[in-house]
C-alpha cells in the first residue's frame, strides 16, 4: 500500500511538470514564429485563439489525424523507435530543473552530469531516425546531425566545468545558490556567449541547422517522417531548445533567483523569474533563427574545433588559477 | 586577416549590428495584411472573373459579334448566335472555359459594347472542374452581382482607352 501511495505521489508530480512543459512547447513554437514574422515586417500566426495563441494546438490535431507512412524499405522497428526516443529524452531532461528553491522532481546532487548525459543521448534519435529511414536525404542529416552534436557537446563541457569550479557542486539548486552576489554572466561573459552558440548547435537551430538543411536535404533526418511521428521529433526540438535555454538560465543567468533584492522583485516567486529568464533567452534563440544565413559544414566543424574548444579550454585554465590564487576556491559539497 | 577585422570577429561586430537591426523592424508597422478578412486595394484594370454585363432596361448588351471568340488566343470562348422575333442578333450559347483562359483581358478589350469585362473578383475557386466551365447564365448572374463595381470600374479607366 505504502508502495502504491509513493508510485502514484510520483505519477501525479511528474504529470504536473510535463503538461505545463508540454503546453509552454505549445507556446513557444508560437512564439518562435511570431518573433520571425515580425522579423521580416509580417504578422505572423494570429488566426487561431487570441493572438493565433492556438495555432500549434490546430497544427497538431492536423498531425494526429494525418496518416503515418513507414517507407517500405525502413527498419519498421528503429523508425518507429527513433520520435519516440527523441521526444523522451527532451522531456526527461527537466526533472532536475529546478523551478524554485523546493520546486524541482528530483533533487539529485549530480543533476549537472545527469542532464548532460541526456543531451548527449538526444543525438540517438537523430542517427537512429536518419539509419532508419534507409533513405538518401535522412541518412545525410543524421550523420551531420551526429557529426554537429559530438563537436559541440565538448565545448559544452568544458564550459559547464567553468561554472562548476565557481561552485563546487553539481547539483543544479546549489549553482543557483551560488549566484546569489553575482550571476555567472558577469565574471564568465565570454562563456555565456560560446555556451549560447554551442546550444544553438546543439538543438540544431540556425545558423546551425544542417541536418535539416531545406535547400540541400529537404528536411533532413525527418524527410521520411510523416503524421504524429514528424510532431514528436518536432516537439522534442522545441522540448530541448527550451531545455537548454533552461540550463543556460540555471548556469548563467541566476536562475530562480530575482535579478536585484529589493522589495518587489523579491516578493515574486522563484517560478517567475526562471520562467521570465527562459523566455528571454528563447526570444533570443528566434531573433537569431530569423537574421542569420545558414553556415557550411567544415566552418562548423571549424568554429567547433579549433575556436570554441581552444577558447573554453584556455577559460578554464584562467578560471582556476585566478580562484587559486585569490583563494576563492569554493568548498566542495 | 587585418587586425581591426579580427577585433570585428572576436566582439561579433557585424552580428550585433544584424540583431540591432532585428530588434528595431520587429517594432515598424507590418507590411501583410490578414488576407480573408481584410483585401488589398486592386486597380480598376484588375483582370479577375468574367461577367456579360445588361442594359439598365435588362437586354443583354452581348450582339453575337464573335471577335472575343476570334481574339482569344486561349480559344476558351465558344459562342453561337440566332435572329431573335425582333430582328436583333443575340447570343444563344456563351461559354468560357476558364480553365483554359489565361485571364489576358483580350475579350474585354475587343468587346465594342463592352458586354463581356472581367471583374474584380478573384474567390472564384472551386471543388469540381465542372463548375468552372461558365455558361451564360452564369456569366449574367456574375455580370448582375457585380454591375455596380463594373461600371464604376469601366468609368475610372474611360479616359485611358
Amino acid at each position: 500500500m505504502t508502495y502504491f501511495n509513493i508510485f502514484f505521489g510520483e505519477i501525479y508530480k511528474i504529470i504536473f511538470l510535463l503538461l505545463p512543459i508540454l503546453v509552454s512547447i505549445a507556446l513557444i513554437v508560437w512564439l518562435d514564429r511570431r518573433v520571425w514574422a515580425f522579423v521580416q515586417k509580417r504578422k505572423g500566426p494570429n488566426v487561431v485563439g487570441p493572438f493565433g495563441l492556438l495555432q500549434t494546438i490546430a497544427d497538431a490535431l492536423k498531425y494526429i489525424f494525418k496518416e503515418i507512412i513507414v517507407p517500405a524499405s525502413a527498419n519498421k522497428t528503429i523508425f518507429v523507435l527513433a520520435p519516440i526516443i527523441t521526444l523522451t529524452l527532451a522531456l526527461i531532461g527537466w526533472a532536475v530543473i529546478p523551478f524554485s528553491n523546493e520546486m524541482v522532481l528530483a533533487n539529485i546532487n549530480v543533476g549537472i552530469l545527469y542532464l548532460f548525459a541526456i543531451s548527449s543521448l538526444s543525438v540517438y534519435g537523430i542517427i537512429m531516425g536518419g539509419w532508419a529511414s534507409n533513405s538518401k536525404y535522412p541518412f545525410l542529416g543524421a550523420i551531420r546531425s551526429a557529426a554537429q552534436m559530438v563537436s559541440y557537446e565538448v565545448s559544452i563541457g568544458i564550459i559547464i566545468i567553468n561554472v562548476l569550479l565557481c561552485v563546487g557542486s553539481l547539483n543544479l539548486n546549489k549553482i543557483v545558490l551560488a549566484q546569489q552576489n553575482v550571476w555567472f554572466i558577469f565574471p564568465l561573459f565570454p562563456m555565456f556567449i560560446v555556451f549560447f552558440i554551442s546550444s544553438l548547435a546543439e538543438t540544431n537551430r540556425p545558423p546551425f541547422d544542417l541536418p535539416e538543411a531545406e535547400s540541400e536535404l529537404v528536411a533532413g533526418y525527418q524527410t521520411e517522417y510523416s503524421g504524429m511521428m514528424y510532431a514528436m521529433f518536432w516537439l522534442g526540438e522545441y522540448a530541448n531548445i527550451l531545455l537548454l535555454c533552461a540550463l543556460g538560465t540555471v548556469l548563467f543567468l541566476g536562475g530562480w533567483l530575482s535579478p536585484i533584492d529589493i522589495y518587489p522583485f523579491s516578493a515574486l516567486p522563484g517560478i517567475f523569474w526562471m520562467i521570465f529568464k527562459i523566455l528571454g533567452l528563447f526570444i533570443l534563440f528566434s531573433l537569431v533563427k530569423a537574421i542569420v544565413p545558414r553556415y557550411r559544414f567544415d566552418q562548423l566543424m571549424r568554429l567547433g574545433w579549433k575556436i570554441f574548444l581552444p577558447f573554453s579550454l584556455i577559460w578554464v585554465v584562467l578560471t582556476a588559477s585566478f580562484l587559486f590564487f585569490l583563494d576563492m576556491l569554493p568548498t566542495i559539497g | 586577416m587585418k587586425i581591426s577585422r579580427i577585433i570585428k570577429t572576436v566582439f561579433m561586430a557585424d552580428f550585433l549590428a544584424g540583431l540591432s537591426i532585428a530588434v528595431k523592424e520587429m517594432f515598424k508597422s507590418k507590411k501583410t495584411i490578414n488576407y480573408p478578412f481584410e483585401k488589398g486595394k486592386i486597380s480598376p484594370r484588375f483582370r479577375g472573373e468574367h461577367a456579360l454585363r445588361r442594359y439598365p432596361n435588362g437586354e443583354e448588351r452581348c450582339i453575337a459579334c464573335k471577335l472575343c471568340e476570334a481574339v482569344c488566343p486561349a480559344q476558351a470562348i465558344t459562342i453561337e448566335s440566332e435572329i431573335r422575333s425582333d430582328g436583333s442578333r443575340k447570343t444563344k450559347r456563351y461559354d468560357i472555359d476558364m480553365l483554359k483562359c489565361i485571364y489576358c483581358g483580350l475579350c474585354e478589350e475587343s468587346c465594342p459594347v463592352d458586354a463581356i469585362v472581367q471583374g474584380p473578383n478573384f474567390e472564384f475557386s472551386t471543388e469540381t472542374r465542372e463548375e468552372l466551365y461558365y455558361d451564360k447564365k452564369k456569366l449574367l448572374e456574375n455580370g448582375d452581382r457585380w454591375e455596380t463595381v463594373l461600371a464604376e470600374n469601366i468609368k475610372a479607366d474611360a479616359p485611358f482607352k
